[in-house]
């Protein structure tokens, strides 16, 4: 069974349809990326997979490990394995940053039927991937994600990531507005994470993340539609061409 | 930055709408004949001049700015009743919960007055003396100080700080007052725990109406903590009109929580008249969780060099509650800072005020104000007046003032619930991080766990009580001066 089954789906925002029929079957162990260019849908999709309310599903339907995703809402996704990286994490002011997330495990935990995990229990390992990802330790008592820079903001979702331990986990061009530095460590996050029981979702609008991350499959995506998909080589041909061809292509798919 | 000049000496004529005049006049009535034997010449002359106060002014209207927003018209019309003493009967386990772990010691009133059985004394820390006023005032008239309090002093304090004149309900409660607490920290005491005073209304059967006076004297260089605690047993409709008066020594450091958790029934008027000396150091805390109508008023006087105060609040609404918080900041002397912030919460149709005035006199240069209201809206039908009136009449002031008026933010709460937390605790977290931020001005450690437990439970309940969805593309004010200021002439 695969982990990730989108069959045709639609979504529209504010009565707008942003994805027009979108199908894809992301495997365990694999890596998919999704490129296109602004406004074709990446986010939304990303989103709607997050079960964000604010985006309205009109048709198809999405498995999660063979459940119906849809029917969830984000903290039951989020339970189920789903986690999104966000494009622009939001600042929480007046909630701790380690708190959080230990409150965010411990709902995991707690719907898996697992205990909880005291403070002492958790800072240890929260320490730790804050280490890998070589955050500051000061950002841990700081309210979440206010007066972080972009690069911490982006860390901070990886480090979230690393200790939520998803099975599938979306990343929302978490390359944008990186230096060269923090997209190595961001992305050093992300391969140790690769596993055999982890899917990955990136979605991105360069190639220059793929540099990083080696990716399994790259889908393009134009005007709410999967228009070409292909090898890691497809990255590396958009980045030449750009997404004109792409484009042109489905076009000429659609007079076809 | 604003400022306005006021003109003041011409009085705005009030309406009277005491509706039932005959309530409080028979209550006085009995009063007076009561206290004849008791009460020294002063307090009786204070009674006096506070009832004919009250009598020629009535309750104020919604024409009277300084009740613009507060419509007093449903309290006016009920016949309260003074209550018997004695006549219900509280057992200690019915209050057991709403004491506070590790006071230092707790006075219990119950309709107004002190009820020994139910408080907690212990052994009182040293430097504390702690009774209730009424036994003060009569065993200074008898002579013979009971255990733990010093009945000198009172004269010289009470009624001299907040003023008949300008106030109604301070008239009344003045002319009407049976008890209340008398605390005096004695010079350089440090109590390091809180001190309770629980003020329980119990039905009766009848309309009560009550009026809890309290002197706390902070000698110099003293520190200690209070907590006023207004709670019901039951869900009567009941009137408490408070007075409290607080003396802050040269360089002394005081704390006052104010608790209103009453029934949803509740009329709650509370005026705390802060007087600091030089260099003296008070914050004000007020917690309004509960209570029907409900007006908060602070009113600091800085009247000494460099002192400085904390206003600081969380009002807490739901329903139909009405909290209104009337502050008035006076610097009298130089070099004096005062700080509020006020943070609401509304839900439902409750509605909240915020009036923060500052008056900067004449001699009061070098001062430095600043005000903050904060406000979270949860409903399309809540609603909240915010206003500030800065009266500056000195030239090297700085005084700073802002608002603010948001929701609570769709994206967050996505956040929230997109790494696992259900629904109702990304609510909960997201009421508790506003609310937080007075918490942390909170600075005895007792006092603020005390305050978090209260602050907690109700914000659960109106996480809980939520079944709306939020907007999806919330308005979002925060952040933004809102333009409602008006100034005034």
């Amino acid at each position: 069974m695969a982990l990730l089954e989108i069959q045709d789906l639609h979504a529209s925002v504010d009565g707008h349809e942003i994805l027009k029929g979108v199908n894809l079957t992301v495997n365990a162990g694999e890596v998919h990326s999704i490129m296109g260019p602004n406004g074709s849908g990446k986010s939304t999709l990303a989103a709607v997979l997050a079960r964000r309310e604010t985006y309205e599903v009109t048709g198809g339907r999405v498995l999660l490990d063979g459940k119906d995703l849809l029917e969830m809402k984000p903290e039951e996704a989020a339970c189920e394995g789903v986690f999104l990286a966000f494009q622009y994490p939001v600042e929480i002011p007046g909630i701790g940053n380690a708190y959080f997330l230990r409150s965010a495990l411990n709902a995991i935990r707690k719907y898996r039927g697992e205990d909880e995990l005291d403070a002492m229990d958790f800072l240890p390992v929260y320490k730790e991937h804050m280490k890998l990802l070589e955050m500051d330790e000061k950002l841990m008592n700081r309210s979440v994600n206010e007066g972080f820079s972009g690069g911490e903001k982006k860390r901070n979702e990886i480090l979230q990531m690393a200790v939520l331990q998803p099975k599938l986990a979306i990343l929302d061009e978490t390359d944008s507005g990186l230096d060269i530095d923090a997209l190595r460590i961001v992305a050093q996050g992300v391969n140790a994470m690769r596993s055999p029981d982890r899917g990955f979702l990136v979605i991105t609008h360069y190639q220059r993340l793929l540099d990083y991350i080696a990716t399994d499959f790259v889908h393009v995506l134009v005007d709410g539609k999967i228009v070409r998909s292909g090898g890691p080589e497809l990255a590396l041909e958009l980045e030449d061409t750009g997404y004109g061809s792409a484009e042109a292509n489905a076009a000429a798919a659609l007079q076809a | 930055m604003s400022s306005t000049l006021k003109h003041s000496g011409s009085e705005k004529v009030m309406a009277t709408v005491t509706g039932r005049p005959n309530t409080y006049l028979e209550a006085y009535g009995e009063l007076i004949a009561e206290r004849l034997e008791r009460d020294p010449v002063w307090l009786r002359q204070l009674r006096e001049d506070a009832w004919t106060r009250f009598h020629a002014k009535g309750f104020p209207t919604t024409h009277d700015e300084d009740w613009r927003f507060t419509n007093l018209a449903a309290m006016a019309k009920i016949s309260f009743q003074r209550p018997v003493k004695g006549s219900v009967s509280v057992s200690s386990g019915e209050i057991e919960s709403f004491r506070v772990p590790a006071a230092a010691c707790q006075l219990v009133f119950v309709n107004g007055h002190f009820a020994p059985a139910l408080s907690e004394m212990g052994s009182l820390p040293k430097g504390l003396e702690i009774c209730s006023l009424e036994s003060a005032i009569d065993c200074g008239m008898v002579g013979a100080a009971p255990e733990g309090c010093a009945s000198d002093g009172i004269e010289q304090h009470l009624g001299r700080y907040a003023d008949v004149r300008r106030d109604v309900f301070t008239a009344l409660n003045s002319a009407l007052w049976e008890d209340g607490a008398y605390v005096r920290i004695r010079r350089g005491a440090n109590i390091s725990q809180p001190i309770h005073l629980l003020y329980v209304s119990a039905g009766s059967g009848a309309e009560i109406m009550t009026h809890p006076r309290t002197l706390i004297v902070a000698e110099p260089t003293s520190h200690a903590a209070v907590i006023e605690d207004y709670v019901s047993l039951g869900s009567e409709v009941a009137f408490s009109n408070a007075v409290t008066e607080l003396v802050a020594g040269q360089d002394a450091v005081v704390s006052h929580y104010l608790v209103e958790r009453e029934n949803l029934a509740a009329f709650n008027v509370s005026t705390l008249r802060l007087e600091q000396a030089r260099g003296a150091n008070v914050s004000s805390h007020s917690i309004l969780l509960g209570g029907g109508l409900v007006r908060n008023n602070v009113h600091p006087v800085l009247s000494g060099d460099g002192a400085e105060c904390l206003i600081n609040g969380l009002f807490v609404g739901a329903g139909t509650q009405h909290l209104d918080n009337y502050m008035l900041v006076e610097h009298a002397q130089p070099q004096c800072g005062s700080r509020q912030f006020y943070n609401g919460i509304l839900d439902g149709s409750a509605r909240g005020v915020f009036h923060g005035r500052i008056v900067v006199h004449k001699d009061a240069q070098k001062t430095d104000a600043k005000q903050t209201n904060r406000n979270l809206l949860l409903s399309d039908n809540a609603r909240i007046d915010t206003k500030p009136q800065l009266e500056i009449y000195a030239d090297d002031v700085k005084c700073t003032h802002g608002a603010t008026i948001g929701q609570i933010e769709e994206e967050q709460l996505f956040y929230l619930r997109s790494r696992g937390i259900d629904e109702i605790s990304a609510r909960n977290t997201l009421l508790y991080a506003f609310a937080a931020e007075c918490l942390d001005r909170m600075h005895e450690p007792a006092a603020r766990e005390f305050a978090e437990g209260l602050i907690r439970e109700r914000l659960t309940e109106l996480a809980r009580n939520r079944n709306t969805v939020v907007p999806s593309a919330p308005a979002t004010e925060e952040g933004e001066e809102v333009q409602r200021w008006e100034e005034v002439r």
